[in-house]
């Protein structure tokens, strides 16, 4: 098998163990309702994730997401509680924003040659700071077309439902793997994470490479931020505080190597279904911490950069060689 | 010459890096359907002029005119997009993608927005068949490969981008025979096209086979332009050098000298699927030289004897001592030293000083108790610097920033630096110009006399001979043969290099 495919199989094959283990242990976990409820739960994380994968299979990191996210969602709920702005308007206004805002970190990443994680982060207390500044409290959303947007769900036999949310992070995590796997910008952004002053000599456009992708990046934590708001109803600018780390979770366990040029989307899925799973776990058993699902996810985290560290370095197949003489 | 349209020509091009100057000066000129060989010492500035001439960078004066009209490229892609294809010195491939990938990456054909894979697989697979790389998977992980292959696949890659130039910087340096007489026959195809060619190598051989006309730099200055038909090679040499140097070349073998007491011994040593197991026995001061083909477990062996992959089966012995060698800490405890072959990903830490990088090893060697300052550092990386003729504007530069051929020479001081009682080298003159070559050869001749015992791997028939006191002869993952005294000469090798093909074919 091609090895970088290997953690993404791994990843896969523990998800469909843990879930059989919870199932025979809590047979109710089997069911539609609880996949349902995974899907909308986490359909904010998983948009970011996809982004976070991007991010990271082109070699850097994007820590203002979570930022991103609540400043989106307060801006969502001043613009509609507080100026009677339409919703749609609203969120056309949040994700316009939120896509200059990581366009922008995306240039001072390439043109002023400064580390993504600095860059990012200072982008995480700008974001944070401005939500900060338009209200220091929660804003709820009272608007009918929220209300309308939770009617709209897909029936699953056995009483689940897939959420308007649900759906749209589905569809994210396929646009984002066509967008991956399927189109010259993917290629490029593989290539950048391979290798970026290869990439620049092979002919890859370096710089709108590098600023499209944090700029879909904070694109798709403003589309988290206007998901997590329909879900909540409500704007809080300590929101979503440590998504970031949680989404670079997510990506990681499904199978993206850190140090970029290696990933792929659907690992990010299963990387974020795993960490609903603990969740939805740690709620049945009702006992346990729910911090719990910070220390699995920490354990798993571990075990899969260990895991990518044997595969990709030590045992890195040495040398295919096109043989010349044959033997015997 | 009653025609003086050129298809690529740069003219009064300078080029400062910082205090540095790198290019000053310089008028280059490609006729259509020419081969036109650009040559100079490690340093001279060649790369650069590649890459002012194709945009990766910016010249500080001086333009560059296509077919007669000014052009300025913002980068590679502009470059290749007006049917320029180059390959730089450094295979500058993606090794995390796939091969077919990396043929195409820039200008995959697509539809509906969405590349199209399965053309992009079955073109890959075409143009490689052309170069004789049949049983390369294109999907494959292009890193899954060796680095001929992969320069190969940078070759290719090159030449179906170059609708007018094409510009190959040192293509030959890791590739065999074969392949190197399978590049000719596609440059003298592109020649009969009407392309215009350069070709960069420190190999003066292959300058007289193809090249039709020279371009001579030295320290960032123009020596000339000469129709390569009214040169010799001594004209050559000299107006690279400045002066005259005797040819090493085909001098006879060093033979069997005395040698020094047994230092290291290999018994059985192997590793499963990488190299079945062989037995040497190493004495001081004694060279012995491994020749093969590329793939036939060259690399491999010396991989395994300095603990990189450790060899699952067999004993090494150290002055008659068992050994445990598991990795490479152990062999440096011991005395071992090795400069890799593929220094980009072996060697070189690029972002370190050229002084830093000297010392590396010998700092890990003495243990972190007593580390070297500055001064003592400056001391041994000044006098590795002036005896390998190392070029570097200061000791406290990035060796990224150095010429390819000088961040070989700055490895090979490294393990120099360590003292080693015994020492593997891999293609270590890969790259190097004429002069530091024969300083190369040189310095592993005066090694050898000063007790050293060394492994050194080489594809340069003539080279090995030179040095070496014994020669192992690596074929199909198994050493096959050891030859000594009058058996070391270029034609017996060929024969035992070759031997199992003729048998392969008998059968
Ligand atoms: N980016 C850079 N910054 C500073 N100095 C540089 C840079 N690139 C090259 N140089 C210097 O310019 C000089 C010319 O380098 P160049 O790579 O062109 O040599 P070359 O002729 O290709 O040599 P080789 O045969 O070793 O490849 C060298 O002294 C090198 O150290
Ligand atoms: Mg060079």
């Amino acid at each position: 098998m091609n090895r970088s495919l290997r953690p993404l199989a791994a990843t896969t094959i523990i998800f469909i163990i843990a879930y059989g283990l919870s199932v025979a242990q809590f047979p109710n976990m089997f069911s539609t309702r609880v996949l349902g409820n995974f899907l909308t739960d986490n359909a904010f994380l998983g948009i970011t994730a996809v982004g976070m994968t991007f991010v990271i299979i082109s070699g850097g990191i994007d820590l203002s997401v979570g930022a991103v996210i609540g400043f989106t969602g307060v801006l969502v709920a001043v613009l509609v509680s507080w100026f009677s702005v339409h919703p749609l308007i609203a969120f056309a206004i949040a994700l316009v924003v939120a896509s200059a805002f990581g366009a922008l970190m995306g240039c001072a990443i390439h043109f002023l040659q400064v580390p993504s994680f600095i860059v990012t982060l200072a982008g995480m207390f700008l974001a944070r700071g401005a939500a900060s500044v338009l209200t220091q409290d929660s804003i709820p959303v009272n608007h009918e077309f929220y209300s309308f947007i939770s009617t709209l769900y897909i029936k699953l036999d056995g009483g689940g439902r897939i959420s308007f949310i649900g759906g749209l992070m589905l569809l994210v995590f396929v646009i984002g793997a066509i967008l991956a796997h399927r189109t010259k910008f993917g290629s490029y952004v593989y290539a950048l994470g391979g290798n970026a002053t290869s990439a620049s000599l092979m002919g890859v456009p370096v710089a709108r490479t590098t600023i499209l992708v944090y700029t879909l990046s904070s694109f798709l934590a403003g589309l988290a931020g206007v998901v997590f708001s329909l879900y909540t109803s409500a704007g809080y600018p300590l929101a979503a505080v440590g998504v970031e780390l949680d989404a670079i979770g997510a990506v990681v366990i499904g199978g993206t190597l850190l140090t970029g040029g290696y990933g792929f989307i659907f690992g990010s899925f299963v990387g974020v279904m795993l960490q609903g799973l603990v969740q939805t776990y740690i709620i049945f058993d009702g006992s346990l911490s729910s911090w719990w699902t910070k220390i699995v996810i920490g354990m798993l985290l571990f075990l899969f950069i260990v895991l990518q560290r044997v595969i990709f370095s030590s045992s890195a197949p040495k040398l295919k060689h096109v043989r010349k003489l044959k033997h015997e | 010459m009653a025609d003086t349209s050129y298809t690529l020509q740069a003219r009064g091009i300078c080029k400062y890096f910082g205090e540095h100057t790198a290019l000053q000066d310089i008028d280059f000129a490609l006729r259509p359907g020419e081969v036109h060989a650009l040559l100079g010492e490690n340093g001279a500035g060649k790369s650069t002029l590649i890459k002012i001439l194709t945009g990766a960078y910016h010249p500080d004066a001086g333009e560059v005119l296509l077919e007669d009209r000014p052009v300025s490229f913002r980068d590679p892609l502009h470059a290749q997009a007006h049917g320029i294809g180059t390959v730089y010195q450094e295979v500058n491939l993606l090794p995390n993608r796939s091969v077919a990938e990396n043929l195409f990456l820039g200008r995959q054909p697509t539809r509906f927005g969405m590349v199209d894979k399965r053309r992009i697989e079955r073109e890959a697979t075409e143009l490689l068949a052309r170069y004789g790389l049949d049983d390369i998977d294109p999907r494959a992980e292009l890193g899954a490969y060796s680095v001929a292959v992969q320069q190969i696949v940078a070759i290719a890659r090159a030449v179906e981008l170059s609708g007018k130039v094409l510009i190959l910087d040192e293509p030959t340096a890791s590739l065999d025979r074969n392949e190197v007489e399978k590049l000719f026959e596609v440059i003298a195809d592109l020649k009969a096209r009407g392309l215009a060619i350069v070709f960069i190598t420190h190999f003066l051989d292959q300058v007289f086979a193809i090249a039709d006309r020279v371009t001579i730099l030295r320290n960032g200055r123009l020596i000339g332009t000469e129709p390569l038909t009214e040169m010799s090679r001594t004209d050559v040499v000299r107006m690279m050098l400045g002066k005259d140097i005797s040819f090493s070349g085909g001098t006879s073998a060093v033979g069997e000298r005395e040698v020094g007491e047994l230092l290291v011994s290999f018994r059985g040593t192997g590793r499963t699927g990488s190299l079945q197991p062989f037995s040497l026995d190493i004495h001081k001061g004694e060279v012995i030289g491994v020749a093969g083909l590329l793939g036939s477990g060259r690399t491999e062996m010396a991989r395994i004897m300095f603990g990189i992959d450790p060899a699952d089966s067999g004993e090494i012995r150290l002055n008659g001592t068992p050994v445990s060698i598991q990795s490479a800490s152990d062999a440096i405890a011991h005395g071992f030293g090795f400069c890799p072959e593929d220094r980009k990903a072996d060697g070189i830490i690029g972002d370190l000083s050229v002084r830093e990088n000297i010392v590396i090893a010998l700092q890990g060697k003495l243990g972190w108790f007593r580390a070297l300052n500055r001064d003592d550092q400056l001391e041994i990386a000044g006098r590795f610097a002036e005896m390998l003729d190392i070029r570097a504007a200061s000791p406290d530069m990035p060796i990224k920033l150095l010429s390819g051929g000088n961040q070989q020479k700055v490895i090979l001081a490294r393990w120099l630096a360590t003292d080693p009682g015994f020492l593997i080298l891999d293609e270590p003159t890969r790259g190097i110009d004429v002069g530091a070559h024969a300083e190369i050869v040189r310095t592993i001749n005066r090694l050898r006399d000063d007790g050293m015992a060394l492994v050194v791997i080489s594809s340069e028939l003539d080279e090995v001979v030179a040095y070496s006191s014994r020669i192992v002869v690596m074929r199909d993952r198994e050493l096959v043969a050891e030859l000594r005294g009058e058996n070391i000469n270029p034609s017996v090798i060929v024969q035992a290099i070759a031997n199992q093909s003729d048998e392969a074919i008998a059968s």
